[in-house]
């Protein structure tokens, strides 16, 4: 038994910290730590300088352009680039679609579309949810009926998250309305441009404009442009949800959240020592801090247990469960440690309000979105009972 | 990075797992739990003849094992088990310390606790003293070439089915100070020595022993005197990384037997375990039992570090299993409902040697204050 990396993998962690030393600005990695929104600009430019190095698809096979890396050596790189503070990799694109296309696409649409993915050619938004599927997805009602070359698709999505940025989106629908709900599904991939989108910001309580609604009124979409089966939409759709929870654990996000949280509560007076002494508030980060350290050891192990590459299975609910809970715990320690200060909306330095924890509130709002999207933790629950419980 | 067992330890473990399964019953495993001494001497001896003693002691000290990880492979399967027998205080404590501190005369007593011919108790521990291991208040004179030890000793596990005992005493310092801490070998039948024996709640036995004038021969001290501080904290360190092993063992066979009932007990017509209020119970009680196999991994891999981020490990685990442990038994308990109660089933024992596993070498509370505290040394 053996917790340490090896000399190769250490050696990788060199390559990549020199990387990020020269290629991530202060500037970038300062927002981050702020938790401040990223313009398109910045997400876009944070991008192409990955793609340059060859490690914007760090999870995808080389053939496809990607690093063919191990499971190790892909979270060595997450967690180096989350300490750094390198912006996250949107993910739509990346580790959505790009996984569907390699497993489910034609020739001609991997040919197409995946390296549109790496250079930035294309923006995808995740056309998911509806108003009336959520937890339950393949309750979704958005339909596609066939019309010569083309389905013409009405409907609604929603929870589109920065598909103010898209220019494109994977869209499940159903193309069979009579069958079994998880049959009769099919996986488009719709451009934005197309007439009939309508795409309507929706102000969440933190007021932020991060997410979207998306309506769709007999647009037409070309069948080409149909993945996989028609009808058989559910498999990728389920596909898709397993890489969507890969480093769900985000231990580096939180390790790094953590790191920023200590240097804050030390600079805030509480009975004219600083916070960090005070015995209330170090018990709760010490709890969060040990939660911390025994999830990095869950995570490796099941990265160790996945090693010979794919996504782990029901083990990532577990992750997705504790990670969300760990990084919403160290998030909500960040607000109350402003005390009374945690409540001005306006982001500018205050008196006593350290100024690199401005956004502590609003992010503690924003970050409930963390065990509520990519399937509820209670949905993770639901398959942690059946897959690994067998209940 | 690697999360397998070497292939001597695999072979450790399930030696020692079907030993368990075979000799040790849980009818058999309750007798003991009743019986005057509190352990069986015979099944001690065949534990001896596995070589499980031998296990927990490294080579240079006549053991082949002794490593950290041999220490969570024996206690998880110990856990599992449910086991009585005096692993912890005789041979991870009284036996680790022996062969820290010992002289070559006084280390021949671990060839007897490994063959299993003699068993020491750990007697460190004062009424005054809670969790606390520097602080000892029984008393250590000079008399004439020897010593005369006058004080108290709280919960020594086994010390009534001992036949030695290793005392701690001070010669010096403050009573909470570490420095002037001195460990005695005390032979069972010394006078002045009183044990008062009781039986604890979650099998097994253990007694309050007074020090009047206890009176020994200068062969009697363990190393140098007052600086048994740092042996204690380390075999202390190593009985963290056993406890935390066997919590985990039991934990494990807590859960396993709450998941057989929630598959068989059947009520409104279906198994339990299809509502929903109790599956999501148990999903967050695998999460919390995966994370105490981390910190046990956590412990093991910190356990020959230097002192300060060993000790902090090994605080943020045994935090953990106090944590865990107890929520795991109330858990387990709760989803059996009024079954999971009686005596007649083995998780009701499970539940209970989880809870008190809390109350041995630290509690959640002392080891979250003491990871905080020294975080900031």
């Amino acid at each position: 038994m053996e917790l340490c990396f090896t000399p190769e993998e250490l050696a990788f962690r060199d390559t990549v910290r020199a990387f990020l030393a020269v290629e991530l600005s202060p500037q970038l990695a300062d927002k981050v730590r702020r938790d401040e929104h990223l313009s398109k600009a910045e997400m876009e430019g944070w991008h192409a300088a990955l793609n340059k190095r060859g490690w914007l698809a760090a999870h995808w096979p080389k053939e496809y352009g990607g690093t063919g890396w191990s499971v190790v050596q892909r979270s060595i790189f997450e967690n180096e680039c989350a300490l750094a503070g390198a912006p996250r990799v949107i993910p739509f694109g990346l580790s959505m679609l790009g996984p569907v296309l390699m497993k489910f696409g034609s020739e001609a649409q991997k040919q197409y579309w995946l390296p549109r993915i790496l250079d930035g050619s294309d923006w995808w938004a995740q056309g998911y949810s509806e108003p009336g599927a959520g937890s339950d997805l393949a309750a979704l009602s958005t339909t596609a009926v066939r019309d010569g070359d083309h389905y013409v698709v009405n409907g609604q999505k929603t929870w589109t998250t920065l598909g103010q940025h898209a220019n494109m989106i994977f869209c499940l629908v159903r193309t069979q309305r009579d069958a079994k709900k998880q049959d009769g599904i099919s996986f488009l991939l719709v451009d934005m441009k197309t007439p009939g989108i309508v795409l309507r910001p929706i102000i969440m309580l933190d007021e932020g404009h991060e997410i979207n609604e998306v309506f769709f009124s007999d647009v037409r979409v070309p069948v080409a442009n149909l993945v996989g089966e028609e009808n058989r939409g559910w498999t990728c759709a389920k596909y898709l949800l397993t890489y969507e929870r890969t480093n769900i654990a985000g231990v580096g996000n939180s390790t790094a959240a953590l790191a920023h949280l200590k240097k804050v509560a030390a600079k805030i007076p509480n009975n004219g020592r600083p916070l960090l002494e005070d015995p209330m508030f170090a018990a709760r980060l010490a709890r969060v801090e040990i939660e911390l350290a025994n999830m990095r050891t869950t995570d490796l192990r099941v990265l160790a247990a996945v090693h010979g590459g794919g996504a782990p299975g029901a083990e990532s609910s577990m992750l997705k469960i504790r990670g969300t809970q760990v990084r919403q715990e160290i998030s909500a320690l960040l607000r109350r440690a402003l005390g009374p200060y945690a409540q001005p909306l306006s982001a500018e330095a205050l008196a006593v309000r350290p100024d690199e924890a401005a956004n502590a509130t609003v992010t503690y709002f924003n970050y409930r979105k963390l065990s509520i999207f990519g399937g509820s933790n209670e949905i993770q629950r639901n398959i942690i009972s059946k897959m690994i419980l067998g209940l | 990075m690697n999360f397998e067992l070497s292939e001597e330890r695999k072979m450790l473990a399930e030696s020692l797992s079907r030993f368990i399964e075979l000799r040790y019953p849980f009818e058999v495993r309750n007798a003991i739990v009743k019986s005057p001494a509190g352990y069986s001497a015979d099944l001690w001896r065949e534990f001896a003849g596995l070589g499980i003693i031998g296990a927990l002691f490294n080579p240079e000290h006549g053991g082949y094992g002794g490593a950290a990880a041999d220490l969570a492979v024996v206690f998880e399967a110990l856990g599992r088990g449910l086991v009585v027998e005096p692993f912890l205080g005789n041979a991870v404590l009284a036996g680790g310390a022996i062969a820290r501190l010992g002289n070559a005369s006084q280390k021949q007593i671990i060839a007897h606790i490994i063959d299993g011919s003699r068993v020491a108790a750990f007697a460190h521990g004062e009424p005054q003293a809670r969790y606390e291991i520097a602080r000892v208040a029984t008393r250590a004179e000079r008399a004439g070439d020897g010593w005369k030890l006058n004080g108290a000793k709280a919960v020594v596990q086994h010390a009534e089915g001992a036949d030695l005992l290793v005392v701690s005493a001070r010669t010096s310092g403050a009573v909470d100070a570490p420095d002037g801490i001195c460990l005695f070998l005390v032979p069972a039948k010394t006078p002045g020595l009183a044990l008062r024996g009781y039986p604890l709640v979650d099998g097994g036995r253990a007694a309050d022993l007074t020090l009047r004038d206890v009176t020994l021969p200068a062969a009697a001290l363990l190393g140098a005197q007052g600086e048994a501080f740092a042996t204690i904290e380390e075999v202390v360190g190593r009985g963290i990384v056993a406890l935390c092993a066997e919590s985990l063992g039991a934990m494990s066979v807590a859960k396993e037997a709450t998941l057989a009932y929630l598959r068989t007990r059947k009520q409104f017509g279906v198994p339990i375990g299809t509502f929903q209020a109790l599956q999501h119970r148990m999903a967050d009680m695998l999460i919390e039992i995966e994370q105490m196999r981390s910190a046990v991994i956590n412990a093991v891999a910190a356990l020959d570090g230097e002192r300060g981020a060993r000790e902090r490990t090994l605080s943020a685990a045994k935090y953990s299993c106090g944590k865990i442990g107890t929520l795991v038994a109330e858990e387990c308990i709760q989803l059996h409902g009024g079954i999971g109660m009686t005596w007649e089933l083995p998780l009701s024992h499970y539940a209970k040697r989880l809870v008190m596993i809390d109350h041995q070498l630290g509690d959640e509370d002392y080891h979250l204050a003491r990871y905080i505290a020294l975080g900031r040394q």
